[in-house]
Formats: C-alpha cells, sequence, structure tokens
C-alpha cells in the first residue's frame, strides 16, 4: 500500500502518471512528493510506485 | 522628518534584538507576483526589516485590484514592481530593492530566482504557481519556498494554515477555496494567507522551520 496524503490507497506498482489518472487532480496543477522528494515533472511517468512509499499531491488552486 | 539609517536600525535592534535583526538584513527573499499576497507579503517583510526584497510581476495596477491590493487609486496604470517599490520605500526607506518586470516562465526563473533565500510564491494563476512551485523544487533545490493555495472567498478565516510540505517546502492557503466559484478574492482572507506566508519567511529566517 501506498500512503497518499496519509491515506492507505493501492497504488504500487503503478507509476506517478497512472496513480493520478484514476484521481481528479488535474496534472498541470500539481506538485508531487515521493518520500519527501520532489518527483520531477518529467519523471512522472516512469517512477513507479512501491510498497510504503509516502506520496504527498499538492493541488493549486487559483487566487492571489 | 524621515529617520536616518542608524536610527532606523536601531529601532528595528530595540525590537527584534539584535541576532534577528542580523539574520532579517542580510536575507534576500524574493516575491513572486505583486498581487493581494505579494504586495501585502512585500510589506510586512519590509517592515520586518528584511535586507533585500526581489519583486517581480508584469502586470500594471488596475481599478479591480485596489479592493485588496496595496496599490493607491493615484498609481492606478504604474506597473505593480515600481509602484510597490515607491509604497515600500514610504513605509521602510532602508529596504534594498530589486524589481523586474516580466512574466515568470520555465525558461526565465531559475536565473531571476538564483540567488534568492526564500523564493515567495504570490501568483494568482493555478498552472502558474504550480510551474513555479515544480520548477523551484527542481531545480533550485537549495532555496526555501513558501507557496500559497486557497485563498478566495467569504469562507472562514480559521481554515487558512500553514502546512510543511517537504525540507525545504511550506503550503499556505486553505488548499481548496479556488478563485473560480466564488464572489474572489476579499481583502482581510488575503491578507491572512499573505500574513501566514510573511510570518513562516520570518519563522525560516530564524531557524524555527521545524514545524
Amino acid at each position: 500500500m501506498v500512503k497518499v496524503n496519509g491515506v492507505e490507497v493501492d497504488a504500487a506498482g503503478k507509476t506517478v502518471s497512472e496513480y493520478i489518472a484514476t484521481t481528479e487532480y488535474d496534472s498541470k496543477r500539481i506538485a508531487v512528493e515521493r518520500n519527501g522528494d520532489i518527483v520531477f515533472k518529467s519523471q512522472y511517468a516512469v517512477t513507479v510506485l512501491e510498497d510504503d512509499d509516502r506520496l504527498e499531491i499538492v493541488s493549486f488552486v487559483g487566487g492571489g | 522628518m524621515i529617520p536616518t539609517k542608524e536610527e532606523w536600525m536601531d529601532a528595528l535592534i530595540a525590537r527584534h534584538g539584535s541576532k534577528l535583526h542580523e539574520l532579517f538584513s542580510a536575507a534576500t527573499v524574493a516575491v513572486c507576483g505583486l498581487g493581494g499576497l505579494g504586495s501585502n507579503i512585500a510589506i510586512s517583510l519590509a517592515r520586518a526589516g528584511i535586507g533585500k526584497l526581489l519583486l517581480i510581476d508584469f502586470d500594471c495596477v488596475d481599478i479591480s485590484n485596489l479592493h485588496r491590493q496595496q496599490y493607491k487609486a493615484s498609481q492606478i496604470g504604474q506597473c505593480k514592481t515600481d509602484a510597490l517599490a515607491e509604497n515600500l520605500l514610504e513605509i521602510a526607506p532602508y529596504t534594498d530593492i530589486k524589481t523586474v518586470t516580466v512574466k515568470l516562465t520555465e525558461d526565465n526563473f531559475a536565473e531571476l530566482l538564483k540567488d534568492a533565500d526564500i523564493i515567495c510564491e504570490a501568483l494568482d494563476n493555478a498552472e502558474a504557481k504550480a510551474m513555479l512551485v515544480n520548477g523551484v523544487l527542481e531545480q533550485l533545490p537549495a532555496c526555501f519556498l513558501v507557496a500559497a493555495s486557497g485563498m478566495a472567498g467569504m469562507d472562514t478565516p480559521n481554515t487558512i494554515k500553514t502546512r510543511k510540505i517537504g525540507k525545504r517546502f511550506y503550503l499556505c492557503g486553505d488548499e481548496v477555496s479556488d478563485v473560480e466559484g466564488t464572489i474572489g478574492l476579499v481583502a482581510p482572507r488575503v491578507m491572512l494567507c499573505a500574513a501566514h506566508q510573511a510570518q513562516t519567511i520570518l519563522r525560516i529566517l530564524a531557524g524555527k522551520y521545524e514545524e
């Protein structure tokens, strides 16, 4: 299981891109940290999530 | 009568103590976007005695900005960079201010921001925010980053908060209140978020970034 924003999710084995495609997140409006390190945008398609990974997905909304 | 630089610095030391004053006055903070967030953040930082402020925005002061942004009616039509620099120097005359009137893009941000100790994301567009945050975290890993998401509308002030996301990445706001689908931005709620960002920047400089 992978912990995504504190919630256990069955996402091990999926790439970051594959996991995001299963969610409501807009990939142009997010930043993703995996185990405390930024996942480069260019690496979403090749970064495979593993059991016990901690994923933090920050989704930006407009206004400033 | 404007105080001398020595009187000014002595007054800050009397407030903050010499150790904190040294940390604040040695710092370079970049404020990216000078709207409701950035204009308020810059004023707080200038008042606190931050040594160098790098102010970046491509836009001009518009009548539609004045209900929440720190500009004056007489400044409509001026570049926000110039107008804010003018206002900051009236408030805190010895602040070292550098302005860049340009739109931040994937191609120019790293060069513009490379000398900052702390980068403050205060843009308004969600995709631009994500671009800058990803860019800074990927290409400027030595900088601290204080970003904002979610401060629009008439919701309670009590949901605006600061969260530490990564080692050097903090996020302020309620993370959900999009400018679309609300009445837009209102001054106090934007100021609350700006205050979170400014206080987080001061806390980072003071070495209090454990939260």
